[in-house]
């Protein structure tokens, strides 16, 4: 048990901290490389928890593909962001009092919020013990049967989202001489190859 | 060993010299990298300049943990296996990146840009290549998906002859995720001279080979497990099976790794725009396909596993 606790607090304390190290490093590589730290502790945390397969995923998607595009754009932009933070700090009075704000909304919320016990205890689907079942197949069942509408419009959207971002950036260039595997393997001597004679002195 | 076989179709001798057949050249490498003095460029960022070979080595190390050299001799026999690898390997081109970052020098930058773009996209066909040979499985689980190919045809049950365009997409695959020839643009040496290891020296140079190295090893022992049938006998009868399954485990993992080390020294590098065409416009819908088709047939005979 004081194994768990342990872990749990060493998983906890190191996604805090280096989500703070985030927003607080002055290079932004660094920033997501701690990013990528917070998420990897975060499926730490979802590992405690006993959702092997979300703690999987989170790694496969977030840290594997998702965070290695950002340290790819991150990597390549050429701004001075010391510069950008130069004036940092007159707008401290206006971001103090939005702070401020969302703070007290953030208590008051929370601080009136209840969970209702009956709601853990009568789930819409009853959650199956890990001894029955895998978290995979647990997972599985509900997500294709039950959700299985909700799970084809997410799908979807993500579609729609990527023919837009594709439409947006495309553009057509001329000019550009690309390469044609299948014309290029169609050639032959015929095609390729041209002999001709070429008169003294004179060239072609 | 690399070295020593790929000198054969080129006609060279290989290392011949230390210990019998050359056979020690591998430690008097190591003992060579060790004893050397590591050298950190002045513009680096020192702290991620050391931590990327670490990474790397650390990483490639840690996805041993899960495999299944026998019978319940995997350290941790998690019901997630194949995920954690598929996790595992993905994380292992921050290692790249980070270290061609930190060297700030443009020939490291330049081939961890390419590594990181070609290794997210080799991700999705080998994604899909483990789709298809868990639908067949059905479990997650790596002991699982050796048993479930355990059946009275030996080596023809296993998953290679069914799905064996899924095997030559996979093959393919891991050479480009681990960064190996024909696919080892990130360090092309005619190119980047060494890629993002140009500025590593000594231990953190041997670190990033040996992460690399570990890498394919554990490609190979994926591939052993999803099509190669792990640690079952090739021949299901008497004197064969005998043979405990550590040995066939061993056997099938080095023979894909000999097939890889081969592909390298018979193989010349692909550019750079193919590397991404075959990636994303053969690989992803061929694969993508096969998914959809196993799915069928799968449903269509009534041989789906875990389908009421």
């Amino acid at each position: 048990m004081t194994v768990t606790a342990a872990f749990f607090y060493l998983f906890a304390t190191i996604t805090i901290a280096s989500g703070f190290m985030v927003i607080a490093s002055r290079n932004p590589v660094q920033s997501v490389l701690f990013l990528i730290l917070a998420f990897v502790n975060a499926a730490g945390l979802f590992l405690m928890m006993g959702a092997e397969f979300l703690a999987m995923i989170l790694v496969i998607v977030y840290v594997g593909a998702v965070a290695v595009l950002f340290l790819f754009v991150v990597m390549m932009l050429d701004v001075d962001f010391a510069a950008l933070r130069q004036g940092f700090l007159q707008y401290l009075p206006i971001g103090g009092v939005i702070g401020v704000i969302f703070l007290l909304e953030l208590i008051l919320v929370v601080g009136a919020y209840s969970i209702d016990p009956g709601l853990v205890r009568s789930p819409a689907v009853p959650i199956p013990s890990p001894a029955v079942m895998t978290n995979t197949e647990a997972l599985g069942q509900v997500l294709y049967t039950r959700y299985f509408y909700f799970f084809q419009a997410a799908g979807l959207i993500l579609l729609v989202a990527m023919i837009g971002a594709i439409v947006l950036t495309l553009r057509e260039r001329v000019g550009v001489r690309r390469q044609d595997i299948s014309k290029q393997n169609a050639r032959t001597q015929e095609t390729a190859v041209e002999v001709r004679k070429v008169p003294f002195r004179q060239g072609i | 060993m690399p070295t020593g076989r790929s000198g054969r179709p080129s006609s060279c001798v290989g290392p011949n010299v230390v210990g019998p057949w050359g056979l020690l050249q591998s430690f008097a490498d190591l003992l060579k990298f060790v004893l050397k003095e590591p050298v950190i460029p002045a513009p680096a960022n020192k702290g991620m300049f050391l931590l990327a070979p670490l990474v790397m080595c650390t990483l490639s190390l840690a996805a041993w943990a899960v495999i299944p050299l026998n019978a319940g001799w995997a350290i941790a026999d998690i019901n997630v296996g194949i995920l954690y690898i598929f996790a595992i390997s993905s994380l292992g081109v921050y290692g790249v990146i980070m270290g061609g970052w930190a060297s700030n020098s443009k020939y490291p930058f330049l081939g961890a840009l390419r590594s990181a773009a070609q290794m997210v996209s080799y991700e999705v066909s080998i994604g899909f290549v483990i789709v298809t040979v868990l639908m067949c499985a059905g479990t997650l689980n790596l002991s699982a998906i050796v048993e479930s190919q355990n059946t009275r045809l030996g080596i023809l049950g296993w998953y290679w002859l069914p799905l064996f365009p899924m095997f030559v997409v996979f093959f393919i695959s891991a050479m480009a995720e681990t960064n190996r020839p024909p696919f080892d643009l990130p360090e092309a040496e005619s190119e980047l001279v060494a890629g993002y290891m140009v500025e590593y020296s000594s231990t953190p140079y041997l670190l990033f080979m040996l992460g690399e190295y570990v890498a394919i090893m554990t490609m190979c022992a994926l591939g052993t497990i999803l099509f190669l049938g792990g640690w079952l006998s090739p021949i299901p009868f008497a004197p064969f099976t005998w043979v405990p399954g550590v040995i066939w485990f061993v056997f099938k993992a080095s023979f894909l790794f000999i097939l890889i080390a081969m592909v390298k020294a018979l193989v010349p590098r692909y550019r750079y725009d193919q590397l991404m065409r075959l990636g994303w416009k053969v690989f992803l819908p061929l694969s993508l396909a096969m998914v959809v088709i196993v799915a069928a047939v799968l449903m269509a005979t009534g041989n789906a596993p875990g389908v009421r």
